[in-house]
């Protein structure tokens, strides 16, 4: 096997060049985890295409070995969707960052996938911007993004990554390189691309829209008694057919330690803060935020505060992002959970969370995207008591539990990834896991993409009629028909 | 001899009905109202036709969610009216066919028709949360969610989304409702100069008004641009539209509230009785290129300016010129697809205008997984898939 290691390595040096293909193990270790640190395992090898070309190269070259490979953008996702496999290939994105075209009149931007979240934006800006935000969006690459179809702070208005992708360059594993247009006729193999987390393929170039930066936006940041009378104003501001940029709900504790580590001003005795943003035309802002301050002081709002300047805006999101880092002050460790419920069962769910955290002795803060049902719940624990941490995971995996059960979704931007593979069959059955499987076998019945992910179990193609097509393994010797 | 028609009223009759013809080798013509029956290529012709008309039901809307479950053969219609009744729709406006039927949720989705509605809120599948489907073995299978957020498992509901009906029977979705506005004003404005309309179209489609829609609309008296906005603050928001309009370099500029005969034309207009419609997707920058195409054809227009959607009416006999003149004009990329045609015109030319290479292999091999004995819609779709 060790021949057959040093064939694939030296493929993989020719096509990305020698100083680009990573073999010792001290330079495997940053590659161990993506953002989910406690998932860890080194690759076989880690290769860096610079070129498109290269990565067609790099996994043509795993197709002939028949070894399988994992693609990894900046590393940033929370489910372990870029988990390398131990007998694989991590193939990494980051070299790929130009900004291939810029066209305004078209509203449309072409990147490669190590081009980060926000320089997208940026390039495009000031008239224009991409919608989709995720909080990593300083680091993170529209590569990943496309993988997880992530969303962010913004979806309840301007929807996710999926709604914005116009084309992609996409290589497929058998080395085949693929243009898939959003208005080719034909099957949307984009959209089905979009959010599979790196198992169909790895896209190379990638053409997004962009819209209008909105002409005005305004802040408003409002205390409440509870998380139930804070939802009471979102469900007011949902029903008089407001569609804010953004509500985002913190509850009592994540309100304390974000006001540790920023000191915004944010009050103490509330037991919930509620952000809503309205963007758009400047006329729609301020009648929409007269409406909003009313509902939200028929709603029972304690205190409701505008921000005056980007300055004070920007303290008010900067509180929000805190949120996760800060939960460090108040608890050694936590845990990021990330579960959707239907935003008219907040309340409901909230409560049981409650009852969860209680039962488990252990803490639990929840931000959410409350527009969208969105919920982060952090569960706190301490490494250092035995037994904890398993039992911050079990919580993790009860409060999910109870989001499918109100008939929400077990990820609602984090992905499945290895982290939630087991939950799948909680939300879908037998046939619905056999027809995802369909779609990954039309595309890559070798099974080397990303393996492990997504699927609860490992699962084989079988074969369909049509022309033969030989397997990588036979290919290279390894295992024969007959 | 014409085919049986079945009308299954659940989704295990209509499963057991895809897989009793699949282990006979019949072929199924899947259908809803049929108000678009004849796009597509004619494909085999079918010993069965399955409609879903009868799976009629809005299984829930819960208006406070912005969602609602419908069954597939539900009349677009009906479901408006069902919403409405909250102040919420569903932003979806394709038209109605040119006899008048109104066409069902499955059928839009299945067939990816759009209206103006395109412009702010995206085409069908971008409205579909979750997706219950037959397969042709007789599996009942679901995708996606119930919830507006939902990343879990693969998006199905995008793969059957414009696949007429050739990967299996779409039974049910779950989608995403937005709130209707009472209130509504459309500007426009005209020019006889083509590139006077693009450029008008790209100023607005650059300004920050969240417009609902914005058409283009050409035939041999001139052009002209539509731009509707609603909502609270709708008519100052109208007026800005309009002064960009005139800035742009458009006569005879106006304010309507009471606009809906206006849109009803426009999207009546992407639909012919008797001559032949080009849906053409391009770049919005290419209008001008697609108007001088249908004007050498002696065609008119209607379409989606800032989506770079154009529905172009022509005679049935000019269609392979219009294709001729979009191609030399247009670039890489660009697709004219045949919806309406007189029968026999879709059996002499390829409706889709198919481009052979790895993207089609790669659709075959999902045709191949999902119904790998060709039981539905056999030959209608692209590459005779």
């Amino acid at each position: 096997m060790s021949g057959d290691r040093h064939a694939l390595i030296s493929r993989l040096q020719d096509a990305c060049g020698g100083e680009h293909v990573m073999t010792e193990s001290h330079e495997l270790a940053t590659y161990r985890s993506d953002g989910l640190l406690h998932y860890r395992q080194a690759p076989l090898v880690a290769a860096l295409p610079g070129t498109a070309e290269q990565v067609r190269r790099c996994v043509a070259a795993c197709y002939e070995a028949g070894v399988p490979w994992v693609a990894r953008g900046a590393g940033t996702g929370l489910s372990g969707g870029a988990l390398p496999v131990s007998d694989g290939v991590l193939i990494v994105l980051s070299r790929l960052r130009r900004i291939v075209s810029v066209d305004l009149d078209d509203a449309r931007i072409v990147v490669e996938p190590g081009v980060t979240n926000v320089a997208v934006s940026r390039a495009v800006a000031p008239t224009h911007f991409y919608p989709p935000d995720p909080s990593s969006q300083i680091v993170c690459s529209i590569g990943g993004n496309i993988a997880e179809n992530s969303g962010g702070a913004h979806c309840f208005k301007y929807g996710f990554t999926t709604n914005y992708v116009l084309g992609l360059e996409v290589v497929l594993t058998d080395g085949t390189m693929v243009t898939l247009d959003r208005d080719a006729p034909g099957y949307d193999l984009l959209g089905a691309f979009v959010g599979s987390e790196g198992t169909l393929g790895v896209a190379t170039k990638i053409a997004l829209r962009v819209i209008p930066a909105p002409e005005a936006v305004r802040t408003l940041l409002a205390f409440f008694p509870d998380t139930v009378s804070a939802g009471d104003a979102v469900t007011a501001i949902v029903d008089a057919g407001m569609v804010p940029g953004a509500i985002e709900m913190m509850d009592r504790l994540s309100i304390q330690a974000a006001e540790q580590a920023t000191g915004a001003g944010y009050r103490l005795d509330a037991g919930a803060a509620l952000i809503v943003e309205l963007d758009g035309p400047h006329e729609e802002c301020i009648s929409g935020l007269e409406r909003l301050t009313a509902l939200c002081r028929s709603a029972g709002a304690l205190d409701l505060r505008i921000a005056q300047s980007d300055a004070e805006r920007d303290l008010i999101w900067r509180t929000r992002k805190a949120a996760f880092a800060a939960m460090g002050r108040i608890a050694p460790a936590y845990y990021v959970q990330d579960g959707v419920v239907p935003r008219t069962r907040l309340s409901e769910v909230l409560r049981r969370i409650d009852e969860l955290a209680s039962q488990y002795g252990l803490r639990v803060a929840n931000v959410f995207h409350a527009g969208d049902g969105n919920l982060h719940p952090l569960v706190c624990y301490d490494s250092a008591v035995e037994g904890e941490a398993a039992r911050a995971e079990e919580l993790a995996g009860m409060i999910i539990r109870a989001c499918v059960d109100a008939g929400g979704s077990i990820t609602g931007e984090h992905g499945v990834g290895v982290d939630k593979r087991a939950y799948m069959p909680a939300m879908f059955g037998e046939a619905d896991l056999d027809a995802f499987q369909r779609l990954r076998c039309a595309f890559d019945p070798w099974g080397l993409a990303n393996p492990g992910k997504v699927m609860p179990t490992p699962r084989l193609c079988g074969e369909v009629p049509g022309p033969y097509r030989q397997h990588p393994l036979e290919r290279a010797g390894l295992a024969e028909r007959f | 001899m014409a085919a049986t028609t079945v009308e299954p009223a659940t989704f295990e009759r209509a499963a057991a009905d895809l897989a009793q013809a699949t282990a006979a080798g019949r072929a199924v013509r899947i259908a809803g109202a049929g108000s678009k029956r004849l796009w597509g290529a004619s494909g085999r012709q079918p010993d069965v036709e399955l409609r879903t008309t009868a799976l009629d039901r809005i299984v829930e809307h819960n208006s406070g969610d912005l969602t609602a479950r419908l069954q597939a053969g539900v009349p677009l219609s009906a479901a408006q009216r069902a919403f409405a009744s909250a102040g919420q729709m569903l932003a979806l406006d394709p038209p109605p066919s040119p006899d008048g039927t109104e066409p069902t949720i499955g059928g839009i989705l299945a067939t990816g028709d759009c209206g103006p509605l395109r412009h702010r809120y995206g085409a069908p599948r971008e409205l579909v949360l979750g997706i219950t489907v037959a397969l042709s073995d007789g599996t009942i299978a679901q995708a996606g969610g119930r919830v507006i957020k939902n990343v879990a498992g693969y998006d199905l509901a995008r793969l059957f989304a414009g696949s007429f009906g050739t990967l299996g029977v779409i039974l049910a979705v779950n989608v995403r409702l937005h709130p209707l506005h009472d209130l509504a004003f459309t500007a426009f404005g005209a020019s006889a100069d083509p590139s006077t309309l693009t450029a008008g179209a790209i100023a607005l489609a650059a300004a920050p008004l969240e417009l609902d829609a914005l058409d283009v609309a050409w035939d041999e008296s001139g052009g002209r641009l539509l731009a509707r906005c609603t909502g609270a603050e709708a008519a100052r928001r109208a007026r800005r539209a309009a002064s960009l309009l005139a800035g742009s370099g458009l006569s005879a500029v106006e304010l309507l509230d009471a606009d809906s005969e206006l849109w009803a034309g426009q999207r009546a207009a992407q639909r012919s009785a008797h001559g032949a419609v080009v849906r053409v997707s391009s770049r919005p920058t290419s209008l001008t290129a697609v108007i001088a195409a249908a004007r050498e054809c002696a065609g008119t227009l209607v379409g989606r300016a800032a989506v770079g959607h154009s529905y172009v009416r022509v005679e049935p006999g000019a269609v392979t010129l219009l294709r001729d003149r979009l191609r030399d004009r247009l670039p890489a990329g660009a697709v004219a697809t045949l919806l309406d045609a007189p029968d026999g015109l879709r059996d002499t030319l390829d409706p889709w205008d198919t481009v052979p290479g790895p993207a089609l292999e790669l659709a075959r091999r999902v045709k191949a997984r999902f119904d790998p004995a060709g039981t539905c819609n056999p030959g209608v779709f692209v590459g005779g898939i």
